[in-house]
């Protein structure tokens, strides 16, 4: 662990993030994996789309676009193909990324498209108050759920496999040295790379939930977490929702890394970057 | 002697494209939808060659986005759609007002509401193209009349986004996009680049006005590390609910447009001068209208024409001016009257108004502009 404020914003604070929320430690865990690349700061652009995951861009001493709900993708896209030299990386919710803006996603994995998402997962809204999302299971509680979802979910992995992302991995916020890995990974890998985090909204669906404070979501995320590397053996959603029947579990690791043609938008091929 | 400029055949799509590049333009986002794909089947061609980046997106937000990324990363990037793709922007042309990210769009109007008639004419967005995204923001839109226009206005698009640091409309319809013409293009253009920052790096505020209320503006990468949000936010960029730095800011957007109408607006005057009779139309209309106003005048009808080239800023001025001179103003337009309510504010009841509307998907022709001159006083309406 080294000290990382130098990528703080620290005239920004206080933050905006709620007491428990594992958001931090992402950002934490970003700024380690600047460091262990060695990168520019001046060339990190990090593009954030609307909700408690974007807000991180804020207070990233690098160059940050806080954008439109569920648009980071595409703002990345278009910054990412006008300059090239810049690491690209966008962090976004299960909300953002999934519900208004998994279009926006699908395609840039699809494209491959050379940049890193970082999709925060907490299975909820929690910028506007408790609301449930893609990722919410099904019976949890939420601010508009209040008999329990009856909505299917659905894994962002699985979606991201699908779109032919050329980089796929989940890592749960709880265990930030693997998630400093795993961006690093991400990062430095060829093309689309897509992280799911699986992290906590202990104000909203903790409360609502009874599934415990920051330390006891994230904790039991831990227990959960059978460390399924590359190939992935299983995959399910992360469930906080308190049952009888044992938890599922939840597949972290590298689910996919291939080596495929980078898309760079039409342009003329310059023959020395061959 | 070099040429200053050389014949073309051309549609109103391929200038406005040819255009894009002359005035630097090198990305183009955009996603189907006629009657402007020819824009982007030919941004495709030309653009590899220019240097610059073409990407077909997944849909009209998407395609605003990656401009506006692009130009926050230091490019000239335009898009272009038509009414539905239009309504689907409206969310980046805001953000982009509001984060002060210079970008071109280009609206090759159709009949609407909704899918409404995709190969026909309108002028059904000339309301939205000044208030279709939410909330207090300027507006500069530009209406070119022929395929020659679209060239010089869509150049100039390029020049006042850079220079207001502003989202620029380019409206025109169906017929323009579609028209071929012979049209002469000048070889050089006049090219106008946004201010960059000169103090270091460590000093600089993304939204620190300039002499001119326009902040200075890096690219990313360029070594200025700064946040851009799309929440109101202070002179350092950041989100602020304070009062004084949102009501700071909200002027200035607007202060640095207004201040400047003057040099924004364009208006043409024909055969104004000893008018008794005139009609106030744009795009396509001020076409016909021209034709319209000759043919008057050999019949002997003090006919004249007020046609703005940039509907916003709407030319109040100019239009009172010529309110304030003849007895009968007729405003020609194709939706069901849009432009006509600002026509008759800045009237101010000094001039009897009347509407020549038409909505159905035809245009409106020199006959029927002609008839409306030909009409006896107090016969109209």
């Amino acid at each position: 662990m080294t000290d990382v404020r130098s990528h703080l914003r620290e005239w920004a604070m206080p933050h905006v993030l709620c007491p428990g929320c594992a958001h931090g430690i992402v950002l934490r865990s970003f700024f380690e994996a600047v460091d262990q690349q060695h990168l520019d700061p001046d060339k990190v652009a990090m593009v954030a789309g609307i909700g408690c995951s974007s807000r991180l861009a804020g207070y990233a001493d690098f160059c940050t676009l806080h954008g439109t709900h569920g648009r980071a993708p595409a703002f990345a896209t278009g910054l990412k193909l006008a300059r090239p030299d810049l690491d690209v990386v966008v962090v976004t919710g299960d909300g953002d990324g999934l519900a208004i803006g998994a279009s926006h996603l699908v395609h840039a994995a699809r494209r491959n498209i050379d940049i890193t998402v970082l999709l925060l997962n907490n299975s909820i809204y929690g910028m506007t108050g408790g609301q449930a999302a893609p990722t919410t299971p099904e019976g949890a509680i939420a601010s508009t759920t209040p008999m329990g979802n009856e909505e299917a979910a659905f894994d962002p992995c699985d979606l991201l496999l699908g779109a032919r992302a050329s980089f796929v991995a989940r890592v749960l916020a709880a265990t930030p040295i693997e998630m400093t890995k795993l961006m690093v990974e991400g990062m430095s890998h060829r093309g689309f790379s897509f992280i799911e985090i699986v992290a906590d909204c202990p104000e909203y669906f903790g409360r609502y939930n009874k599934a415990g404070g920051g330390a006891e979501m994230l904790t039991s995320l831990t227990i959960r977490d059978k460390g399924v590397a590359e190939p992935l053996a299983s995959k399910r959603f992360v469930n906080h929702v308190p049952s009888s029947t044992p938890p599922p579990g939840v597949a972290t690791g590298v689910l996919r890394r291939e080596v495929r043609p980078v898309f760079m938008g039409v342009r003329k091929v310059d023959n020395d970057e061959s | 002697m070099e040429p200053v400029s050389e014949a073309a055949l051309i549609q109103g799509n391929e200038a406005c494209a040819m255009a894009a590049i002359a005035a630097g333009c090198s990305f183009y986002g955009g996603y189907p939808i006629t009657p402007s794909s020819d824009v982007a089947e030919q941004m495709v061609r030309l653009l590899p060659d220019a240097g610059g980046v073409f990407i077909q997106m997944e849909d009209e937000i998407a395609s605003l986005a990656a401009v506006i990324g692009a130009s926050l990363a230091g490019s000239k990037a335009m898009t272009a759609t038509s009414g539905p793709g239009f309504s689907l922007m409206q969310e980046h042309i805001g953000y982009a007002a509001m984060t002060e990210v210079p970008c071109v769009i280009v609206n090759v109007m159709r009949g609407g509401p909704s899918t409404g008639r995709p190969t026909s004419p309108s002028q059904g967005d000339i309301m939205q193209a000044r208030w279709g995204t939410h909330g207090d923001h300027p507006a500069i839109v530009l209406a070119p009349s022929s395929v020659g226009e679209v060239f010089e206005l869509t150049v100039r698009a390029f020049n006042l986004a850079e220079r207001f640091r502003t989202p620029v409309i380019v409206v025109y319809d169906e017929i323009i996009g579609h028209t071929r013409e012979s049209v002469e293009l000048p070889t050089s253009v006049e090219i106008v680049d946004r201010v960059r920052p000169t103090v270091a790096a460590d000093e600089f505020w993304p939204k620190a006005p300039g002499a001119n209320g326009i902040p200075a503006m890096p690219a990313f990468g360029d070594g200025y590390r700064f946040h851009v949000t799309g929440l109101a936010h202070d002179e350092r960029g950041f989100p602020t609910e304070n009062p004084d730095e949102v009501g700071a800011l909200m002027t200035r957007l607007h202060s640095k447009v207004e201040d400047y109408e003057q040099e924004i607006s364009e208006v043409e005057r024909f055969m104004l001068d000893d008018a008794e009779i005139a009609i106030f139309a744009y795009g396509i209309v001020g076409r016909s209208a021209r034709e319209a106003v000759q043919r008057a005048r050999e019949s002997g009808i003090k006919a004249g024409l007020i046609r703005p080239r940039t509907v916003w800023p709407f030319p109040g001025s100019e239009v009172a001016e010529v309110a304030a001179q003849v007895d009968t103003l007729i405003v020609a337009e194709m939706n069901m009257g849009q432009l006509i309510g600002e026509v008759e504010r800045a009237s101010g009841g000094r001039t009897e108004i009347v509407g020549h509307l038409r909505a159905d998907g035809e245009p409106i022709t020199p006959r029927d502009l002609f008839a409306e001159l030909e009409k006896p006083v107090g016969v109209r309406k």
